[in-house]
């Protein structure tokens, strides 16, 4: 579970690092991301697992064009920055929502057979559901894949650079526009895959994105905002955190142990654990 | 600026006064009872988001947490209503005296936060309080506390067979937390709030005490707040965590004044004249199908005003004085 709220932390991450914007719609393109695979199983017969990467690529797609089309004019704003990219993408989750109501009704909904979904793993004598398993190899590989990809390759320096200055990156000829639409796309195509491997074990309903989305910030701040190995380290502890509290308290307060963490750790470094200051 | 910003000052006092005459005078000429439950709850949304505004406009402190202090609020004068028979009245005063407290304890280690950490810590320690109400037996968990009904009185504020003095106390209110904020404007605090909020590291050096005023912007925003939650609660005569505590209603109470203008005077007022009796009607003429049409509308609005007016409505107002803010 901690590697699944890393994947979608990392996401966010990446779209906060990039621009200093945060999504508050992230909960939703997860929202998004669940429905896609839900729709591609019950139409297509197509196992989640299968049509992960089909949905990152679609939720690519989407977070490209909804930076393109939205995002892009919040970050004009000049007065009030902070509050106009809170309000926007916050007016986005709530229209997203809207229309997941409108098309999808409110009715929860559930991918009934997949190909892993009911097994359990055996290993050194414990029990482990197998879709959980799978997720946290495919959050560990994504990662991987992300970390080379944003260090090893031109687009990644692209996008790095970018982020440090964007007046200079101009000057060398890299639209930011494009830049930041990939990041976006990146974004959402890294939330895509944590959906689609999470529509395996959780019912899926227009306000799924919701209770995710502020475990996704306390994990994103946890590691320090900027920092997408802070983001993925603090997505494992808040999934440690999590799994403790359900020991010690009743279940339905297991997410105060997540908070209360997230409280100690930023009143002892206000930067987050790999926050840069 | 001191001439021009007098004759402002007192202009809009007068203003002031006169819209609260004429609202006051409104449910003379508005019967309907339908309407005059939107009007009452414009006017507390117009009282929580100027107390809001307070702390996160003209501080420049962003709480998206406030819900915290609202449900403190209307938990305070609940529980000593229902379990000791305390009047009302006197609930909402200790209700607003422990929300100040709070508000002043969290503020030692939030204030060293700055923000996305700062807003995140407010968010948290919101969700912490109606995470600890929702599994708290003896304030009801997560069923609430509905309150008793013991006829219509002033003392104990319930009025069963009108809801004209509801009404009247949410224009007391709303004009009290427009008065606090105009008054603060002007003083001492109002200065160093907005010094502290342009730049803190230069306030500091010109002598501003930056921990003391933020501290004093979050114990009279969350007073107000905790008041608008007692009078909300009695108004409803229910409540449960979620429906004071919830994260939607942190987001309810910043609304209005990010749409209307942040750190203005004039900002919640205009903003909760609008939004409100907007989010009621679309809730009802066309949210009743529970398609979830009024969130595509309200949602679609709020994206749209924040890109169109980035410094509310009321910039439409004062052209010049926004652009001269923009640079």
């Amino acid at each position: 579970m901690g590697l699944l709220y890393g994947l979608i932390a990392v996401g966010l991450a990446l779209i906060f690092g990039l621009m200093d914007v945060t999504n508050f719609a992230h909960g939703e393109f997860l929202m998004i991301a669940m429905y896609l695979s839900f729709f591609l199983f019950a139409f297509f017969a197509i196992d989640p697992l299968l049509s992960a990467p089909l949905v990152a690529a679609a939720m690519f797609v989407f977070g490209a064009v909804v930076y393109l089309l939205v995002v892009r004019f919040a970050m004009r704003a000049k007065a009030n920055a902070g509050m106009v990219q809170i309000f926007t993408t916050f007016g986005l989750a709530i229209l997203m929502r809207g229309l997941a109501q409108f098309f999808f009704t409110p009715d929860y909904r559930s991918i009934p057979q997949s190909w892993a979904g009911g097994k359990t793993v055996s290993v050194a004598g414990i029990f482990l559901p197998e879709p959980q398993l799978i997720g946290a190899a495919v959050s560990i590989a994504a990662f991987a894949g992300l970390y080379f990809f944003i260090h090893r390759t031109d687009f990644g320096r692209a996008l790095e650079a970018t982020r440090e200055d964007p007046g200079a990156v101009a000057l060398v000829g890299i639209d930011k526009n494009r830049v930041f639409a990939f990041g976006w796309g990146l974004g959402a195509a890294l939330v895509g895959l944590a959906g689609a491997i999470m529509a395996v074990f959780f019912y899926i309903y227009p306000d799924v994105g919701a209770s995710f989305a502020l475990i996704a910030y306390v994990t994103v701040a946890l590691g320090g905002f900027g920092s997408v190995f802070g983001a993925f380290a603090g997505g494992i502890i808040v999934g440690l955190v999590e799994a403790t509290t359900a020991l010690l308290l009743p279940p339905s307060l297991k997410s105060v142990g997540i908070y209360a963490v997230y409280l100690l750790v930023v009143f002892i470094r206000p930067r987050g654990l790999f926050g840069s200051m | 600026m001191d001439k021009t910003f007098t004759a402002r000052r007192r202009r809009d006092l007068i203003i002031a006064a006169a819209l609260a005459g004429l609202a006051a005078l409104a449910p003379l000429f508005i019967k309907d009872v339908y309407v005059q439950n939107i009007m009452i709850l414009t006017l507390m949304y117009a009282a929580l988001s100027q107390s809001w505004n307070i702390l996160s406009g003209y501080c420049g402190q962003i709480s998206l947490g406030h819900a915290l202090y609202f449900g403190i609020g209307a938990y305070t004068t609940e529980l000593l209503f229902t379990k000791f028979g305390v009047l009302p009245w006197f609930g909402m005063l200790a209700g607003g005296m422990i929300a100040a407290i709070i508000a002043m304890g969290l503020g030692y280690p939030f204030f060293r936060l700055r923000g996305h950490y700062f807003v995140i810590a407010t968010i948290v320690i919101a969700e912490i309080g109606l995470l600890l109400f929702q599994n708290w037996e003896w304030a009801g968990a997560a069923m609430g506390i509905t309150v008793p009904v013991r006829g219509d009185s002033w003392l104990k504020f319930q009025f069963m067979r009108s809801k004209l003095p509801y009404f009247y106390f949410a224009l007391v209110l709303c004009s009290l937390a427009w008065f606090v904020t105009w008054w603060l404007e002007d003083s001492k605090w109002g200065f160093w709030w907005r010094a502290v909020k342009d730049n803190p590291e230069a306030a500091e050096s010109l002598g501003v005490v930056v921990f003391n005023s933020k501290m004093g912007a979050a114990a009279v925003s969350a007073f107000l707040v905790a008041v608008g939650g007692a009078f909300y609660a009695q108004f409803l005569a229910y409540i449960d965590p979620e429906s004071v505590m919830g994260f939607q209603f942190s987001l309810l109470m910043a609304l209005p004044a990010v749409l209307g203008g942040i750190g203005t005077l004039w900002g919640p007022v205009l903003g909760a004249v609008i939004l409100i009796p907007m989010t009621e009607l679309t809730r009802s003429y066309i949210g009743g199908s529970g398609r979830g049409v009024d969130l595509i509308v309200y949602g679609a609005l709020i994206v749209a005003i924040s890109l169109a007016l980035p410094q509310g409505l009321v910039s439409l107002f004062s052209r010049s004085k926004a652009k001269g803010a923009t640079r």
